[in-house]
């Protein structure tokens, strides 16, 4: 089933609490069929976009489509749209089965469509054995894909998704995070998906939205929110960065040419749409800078302070001419690193691409 | 769209609830009214004034009504409450041990037996006591109130000291405090809220009983509320709407009291 | 057995036996005069009448327990159903039965009323329910009483606007003792749900809005249900009082239409038949008893299903 209209359209929503704007003019176009993930920290929006999306609350000005049909009007229970809420909210008072039958029932399905309906969602999320337990005798994970198969009995367009995985612990949201995606790809049914825990959104999502202070900062697959962030924010907010100051003195097409403050020139990749003048912020990621000796040919100069081991990888934290550091990771091979002493005049060299120029 | 759809609306719900509070207040509404009522027709208003109150005050029988109900309330409230803060520590905090549950449920009895048997079981012993002892003062009013107070004082003592961390006494015996200094100095201050609402509501539901005070009270021992059941029997004088808008206005401080002291706890 | 284990033993015993010492005096009173009064009116419920009043001492009978629903002829021995005590209990159960639904049905949307308001504003609901609550039964009755007298404010009202020509007799029927103990009982009712419904976490509403449920569905699948060990706990508050009642149907009902609390005080008054007062008490407190036992059985269901 292709549809050229989006599963989701966001247009110029504010939502405001009292003072408080929540939602600041923002508009998104989630594709069919997409799994697609609203990241940033507490407090930056997500969760109040998604409310939104469900219809517990109402936006202050904006409109909502749901393929094209505006439904920012709608009661929740008139949306084709289902949620698998954070803390799940499984009804105490039924049967795992019941829960998962709810939804269907209030649609006024038949009895029999129900039942067939609830046994195959018992098979989906492998609880076949679990099916007339009280939801409060089950396991965080069972608890989770109840939660799951409830949501998804009614055959929803769309499935929201809140933090859904925040209240396991690590080994488990692995497992789940596997689970949800095989989900998402047999149903083929567009999912958003709501966290703050940026290893999560990376793994798992077609496309991120990355929020902050109630907009929309950047939206992309991964890989281009990791290699190709636009903002300070979303760079320092997805995976560790080394941000440098500079001045522009050169643009070549997509890329520029920046002096750094701590010494030395770089060409750096250009955001899209954007010519800097003047000053300038530089981004390399840690893993995209390689140690060299203080005599070869390098991009930074500076002296090692630091070295933390962390297993696969170490850490070295290098002071900069300007006083700035700069990390780089290392990956560990059996051999180690062993000669490498803090107190040592070393050279950092950028791997090809590694450098970008941020909007601001 | 008129008005966002909320999942906490209930549609007739707001009319009930108001309908609710109007119907609730409009008889007490009408009673205050015609306690400052200047004409003596009970129907009828004719202006304002206080005459009776001024009635209701000079009349001896109401005064010793009350000063009767205001001697047996905080004499029965006092020892209630006292038995039932020592009941209260002696039954929480402590992993259950045999014959705890029995003792809270023996405590709340008088809650559990409705109020009309207590009387008549009270007024058959009592009957039999006055004439082996000859003694019929206030002592069976007291002692029968101080029961049946001890369920209404045990509440929230009890519930003050659930909250309370049994670590915070642990500090202070471990700070060489002796049992009774670690009660004196720690528990009883934290536990006071809990003592004060218990020992309120104690006085209240004494000063407000009728039933048990009706069939125990010797000739002659009118507390407030049998005289005016009394009254209430034979005909209404306008002088009840003045001590029934009393009445309330007691219970108006006791409630603001309790709202005011609920609120500083937390 | 090691001797710390046998220290930690010692104190747990002491620590037993000074709780018991505190709890002594709270224990001795309630026994004395609540409990062993209780004892005595059994004992007394199977014995035989006095001529004027009390009871003939270690005089075993069953009449007390007999005539609670049966009745001898006046002429021969017939046994006939005590028709009069029937009615009564029947009355009794009756309007306990109505005030507890009719209160409830008023009680609920109420305190859900406060329950949904934003939290500045709960306390002022609440204060407005607690009023009543702390005010004199008495007060509230005689109250209601002004309401429903033949010249009282109601009929004035009705009349004046011309809507009745005779006023509505209210007072000593029924109608009356009903009414006014839904009205004294309401606050008993609200006061519970409230608690309940305060603490319930809307989340599960939104959940089953989610899922289709309409805004009544959400109410009668997924509210009433979570909050349910709360509203049986509020119909007992009322009914138990309701049953027992003494001063409303005194006030209200007149001498005509009697509830079992006022049958009972008959007995110990002009009746003069204190093991029938004292059978027609215990029987009181059974039927009481039963609703606290279903009670119970009802809460301790919803605890295991919750676990």
């Amino acid at each position: 089933m292709f549809s050229a209209l989006p599963a989701i359209e966001v247009r110029d929503v504010v939502k405001s609490f009292g003072d408080a704007r929540a939602l600041d003019g923002v508009s998104v176009r989630i594709k069919e069929n997409e799994f697609f993930t609203l990241l940033g920290p507490s407090g930056c929006g997500k969760t109040t976009l998604l409310r939104l999306i469900a219809g517990f609350d109402y936006p202050t000005s904006g409109e909502i489509c749901l393929h094209g049909k505006d439904i920012a009007g709608m009661p929740p229970f008139a949306r084709p749209v289902n949620t698998v809420f954070q803390n799940y909210a499984l009804f105490p008072h039924m049967t795992v089965a019941q829960n998962i039958g709810f939804g269907l029932e209030m649609q006024g399905k038949p009895r029999s469509e129900i039942a067939a309906r609830v046994d195959q969602m018992l098979a989906l999320v492998r609880m076949e054995t679990l099916r007339s337990r009280r939801t409060s005798q089950l396991s965080g994970g069972q608890q989770q894909r109840v939660a799951l198969a409830r949501a998804l009995a009614p055959q929803p367009r769309v499935l929201l998704l809140d933090e859904p995985l925040s209240a396991l612990d690590y080994k488990l949201r692995k497992e789940m995070q596997g689970e949800l995606k095989r989900l998402q790809t047999e149903t083929g049914i567009t999912f958003i998906f709501v966290t703050h825990d940026q290893e999560e959104a990376l793994t798992m999502s077609d496309r991120i939205a990355v929020m902050s202070g109630g907009r929309i900062l950047q939206v992309g697959n991964p890989r281009d929110i990791y290699d190709n962030p636009q903002e300070r924010f979303v760079a320092d907010f997805i995976g560790e960065v080394n941000f440098l100051a500079g001045q522009v003195i050169g643009i070549d097409g997509r890329t520029a040419r920046v002096r750094l403050a701590a010494g030395g020139e770089v060409v750096a990749g250009l955001p899209e749409g954007a010519t800097p003048v003047g000053r300038a912020t530089v981004i390399v990621r840690p893993e995209h800078a390689e140690l060299r000796g203080p005599t070869e040919q390098a991009d930074l100069r500076g002296r090692l302070e630091q070295v933390v081991y962390f297993g696969t990888d170490t850490h070295l934290h290098v002071r900069l001419a300007d006083q700035s550091e700069f990390v780089l990771r290392q990956q560990n091979s059996p051999r180690g690193t062993a000669d490498l002493q803090p107190g040592a005049e070393v050279a950092i060299a950028f791997k090809p691409g590694a450098a970008r120029v941020l909007k601001d | 769209m008129a008005r966002p759809h909320s999942v906490r609306h209930q549609r007739g719900f707001t009319f009930i609830a108001l309908m609710c509070f109007f119907l609730l207040y409009l008889p007490m509404a009408t009673m205050v009214v015609f306690a400052f009522n200047a004409g003596s027709t009970v129907g009828q208003l004719d202006g304002f004034s206080l005459r009776w109150f001024r009635t209701a005050l000079a009349n001896d029988q109401i005064i010793e009504a009350l000063l009767r109900s205001l001697t047996i309330a905080p004499i029965a409230a006092f020892f209630a409450t006292v038995a039932a803060t020592m009941a209260a520590l002696a039954t929480t905090r402590t992993a259950p041990y045999r014959g705890m549950a029995l003792k809270v449920a023996f405590i709340n009895q008088p809650l559990m037996v409705p109020e009309i048997v207590t009387a008549v079981a009270l007024l058959v012993v009592f009957s039999r006591v006055k004439v082996w002892t000859g003694y019929t003062g206030l002592g069976y009013i007291i002692a029968a109130h101080t029961a049946f107070c001890i369920p209404f004082a045990f509440l929230p003592i009890r519930a003050r000291l659930e909250t309370m961390d049994l670590s915070l006494e642990t500090a202070a015996a471990d700070l060489y405090a002796r049992p009774w200094s670690v009660f004196r100095r720690i528990t009883l201050p934290l536990l006071w809220p809990g003592i004060l609402a218990g020992f309120m509501l104690a006085f209240v539901v004494s000063l407000d009983d009728v039933v048990i005070t009706e069939f125990i009270k010797s000739a002659g021992q009118e507390t407030l509320p049998t005289y005016m059941l009394g009254q209430l029997r034979r005909n209404v004088t306008p002088e009840m709407n003045a001590i029934s808008t009393l009445f309330l206005a007691v219970s108006v401080i006791v409630v603001s009291l309790f709202f005011l002291l609920s609120r500083k706890k937390t | 057995m090691s001797q710390a284990q046998e220290i930690a033993e010692e104190m747990a015993r002491r620590s037993v036996r000074t709780r018991w010492w505190l709890s002594a005096p709270a224990l001795a009173v309630v026994f004395l005069f609540a409990i062993a009064p209780l004892a005595v009116i059994v004992l007394y419920s199977f014995m035989a009448k006095g001529d004027y009043g009390d009871v003939k001492y270690w005089q075993f009978s069953l009449d007390g327990w007999f005539s609670v629903f049966f009745e001898r002829g006046l002429f021969d021995d017939s046994i006939g159903i005590a028709q009069a005590h029937v009615s009564i209990l029947w009355r009794s159960v009756k309007l306990a039965l109505i005030t507890t639904v009719v209160t409830l049905l008023i009680g609920f949307p109420t305190a859900y009323f406060i329950a949904i308001r934003p939290p500045s504003q709960r306390d002022f609901w609440l204060f407005l329910i607690t009023i009543p609550f702390w005010t004199n039964l008495l007060i509230r009755t005689f109250a209601i009483q002004e309401v429903f007298r033949n010249e009282g404010v109601l009929n004035t009202v009705l009349m004046w606007s011309g809507l009745i020509r005779e006023p509505l007799k209210i007072m000593f029927t029924d109608l009356g003792i009903f009414l006014g103990m839904a009205y004294v009982y309401l606050p008993l009712m609200v006061l519970p749900i409230y608690a309940s419904l305060e603490k319930f976490d809307f989340r599960f509403a939104e959940a089953a809005s989610d899922l289709y449920a309409n805004n009544r569905n959400v109410l009668w699948r997924i509210i009433i249900p979570m909050t349910r060990p709360a509203i049986i706990a509020g119909c007992i508050l009322v009914f138990i009082p309701a049953l027992g009642a003494y001063v409303t149907p005194r006030l209200l009902g007149g001498g005509k239409n009697l509830m079992l609390g006022n049958l009972i005080e008959l007995q110990f008054g002009q009746g003069r038949n204190w093991p029938l007062g004292a059978a027609l008490s215990l029987t009181l407190t059974g039927v009481v008893m039963l609703a606290l036992l279903v009670y119970v059985r009802a809460a301790s269901k919803e605890g295991r299903s919750h676990g």
